[in-house]
């Protein structure tokens, strides 16, 4: 292909010399701005290189790392709210409720955290939800002070933390301790207590005294030592039809809760005690 | 001057230019390769999956789920205060291929592992705005009904292992029963949690009699993030 360079008499721009069926292509320059432009950003590339840790094992000349930032950032985060963290570290709980200031350092704290945390099983604001009981009101299944609920955040219940909350109903019905007319005449029984009707006594009071009242009680107040449910009440963790009792009585379903302790460190922990026990139901 | 005409009439000269341009490629993606041994951080309690979490982590692959969630926690303070610590090159090391995703729709889930109980995160998954009313995620409740096929479970981790994944004989040669001990609340996990420390035990999906997908898929979620004992662990150790 013959290379003739030619001034293009339109333009006044030069060809680039080739020539296709007897089209002809300009030489139009890049503008000079957007090459230098581009000249700056291949320098700066090599500074940029030098500066920062491109190279795996050498540090570069900043010495800067990602990882030292951000421990440096979480402790000046720390450091900007030591007055109240140290203050809720150091307080027993009690203490931390009475001073205005740590509470409501601590139930912004806890908030937060709860959230985060918590919200997805115990739903926004501690309401509960079926298998997931209610932090807002004074139904409590492990204890409502604020350091009865600080241990069952702590170690969690049903876990393999050493200091768990532990607590399991015997499945009368799929262990077959109990016949199927006798798990009726319970929960009939049960529900009695719920509604507090009066005239039901018979069959299933004398299996309820025999095979519940140990851990729920005798007139069925509960026992948090085991965290077995007050049944003398309208609150139910897996339902309050006769159907629901009938089913957690033949083969009762238990609810795990995670152990915080380790996960959360220990200021979060009192802080979303605090919150938690401010929900509503705190005792 | 050099031009690039002068280029274009030289093929010799092109030829070698094309040579030098493309083996500058080459070699910056080539060359970190070989220090990938001084990148990992040196951590205990890294080990490899169980062949349950295995299987549950080919599900997590097959639905999609890196998708929309990602599994590094970046080393930003809003991503520690939420998620916990950073992620480590080695926390992934035994993945092939590493879920660290690109998209967070749905939240990180580097730290999920023993935030949640099992049985939530059955409901979850079967019924997402069961127990999150905002939750845009779709419903995977299948899982719970289809049982779990593995029985080329032990050539899975003879697989891993061709990729550097240290699996042992003894591994690989009880990876079935491994396998359906892990989901099984009678059985005895002595062996099985000495092969594999910290590994969740017991019943995930609520259904004690079939070995579900949700199993798996439950028993990966709850041992993300949990290898690494990060309670003792000083930056200074974690230095590449």
């Amino acid at each position: 292909m013959p290379t003739k360079i030619e001034k293009d008499s339109v333009t006044g721009t030069e060809t680039t010399g080739h020539e296709w069926d007897g089209i002809k292509e300009l030489n139009t320059p890049l503008p000079r701005w957007w090459l230098y432009v581009l000249y700056a950003t291949i320098i700066w590339s090599l500074v940029y290189y030098l500066l920062y840790p491109t190279i795996p094992g050498i540090a570069g000349l900043m010495g800067y790392s990602q990882r030292e930032e951000v421990v440096e950032r979480m402790a000046q985060a720390r450091a900007r709210q030591a007055g109240n963290l140290d203050g809720i570290a150091a307080s027993p709980l009690e203490a931390i409720k009475a001073d205005p200031d740590l509470l409501n350092f601590a139930l912004t704290g806890g908030r937060a955290a709860f959230a985060d945390n918590c919200a997805p099983c115990h739903a926004a604001g501690g309401a509960g939800r079926p298998g997931y009981p209610t932090l807002a009101d004074d139904s409590w299944l492990w204890g409502g002070t604020l350091d009865e609920i600080e241990t069952t955040l702590r170690h969690g219940v049903r876990t393999d933390d050493d200091d768990t909350r532990e607590g399991e109903m015997p499945a009368f019905g799929a262990d077959e301790l109990l016949e199927k007319e006798q798990i009726e005449a319970v929960a009939d029984y049960v529900l009695s207590l719920s509604t507090q009707a009066a005239g039901a006594a018979g069959e299933g009071l004398e299996l309820y005294a025999e095979n519940c009242a140990s851990c729920h009680g005798g007139a069925g107040q509960g026992g948090r030592e085991y965290g077995a449910p007050r049944l003398a009440d309208q609150i139910w963790l897996y339902g309050g039809e006769k159907a629901d009792i009938v089913a957690q009585i033949t083969k009762p379903r238990h609810g795990v809760m995670p152990a915080w302790a380790g996960r959360l460190d220990d200021t979060t922990i009192k802080m979303l005690a605090v919150y938690v026990h401010a929900l509503g139901g705190g005792e | 001057m050099f031009s690039h005409s002068k280029i274009e009439q030289n093929v010799i000269l092109m030829l070698v230019l094309i040579l030098i341009t493309v083996s500058i490629g080459g070699l910056v993606e080539i060359v970190p390769l070989y220090t990938v041994e001084s990148t990992i951080e040196r951590v205990e309690g890294v080990r490899p999956y169980t062949p349950l979490e295995l299987r549950g982590r080919d599900i997590y692959i097959r639905e999609g789920c890196y998708l929309c969630h990602s599994q590094q926690v970046r080393p930003f303070r809003d991503e520690v205060e939420r998620y916990g610590h950073y992620s480590l090159a080695a926390e992934s090391m035994y993945d092939h291929p590493f879920q660290w995703g690109s998209k967070r729709t749905g939240p990180d889930l580097a730290r999920v592992g023993g935030k949640y109980s099992n049985e939530w995160h059955a409901a979850h998954m079967a019924d997402p705005r069961s127990v999150v009313p905002e939750s845009i995620m779709p419903a995977y409740g299948f899982m719970l009904d289809r049982p779990l096929e593995a029985a080329d479970i032990a050539e899975r981790l003879e697989t891993n292992r061709a990729v550097g994944v240290p699996y042992s004989d003894e591994m690989i040669e009880n990876a079935a029963a491994d396998l359906e001990a892990q989901a099984d609340p009678e059985a005895d996990t002595d062996d099985l949690l000495a092969r594999y420390p910290k590994a969740a035990v017991g019943d995930f999906d609520g259904n004690p009699a079939l070995l579900s997908e949700m199993d798996a898929m439950v028993a990966y979620l709850q041992i993300l993030g949990r290898m690494v004992d990060f309670t003792d662990l000083k930056p200074e150790d974690l230095r590449q």
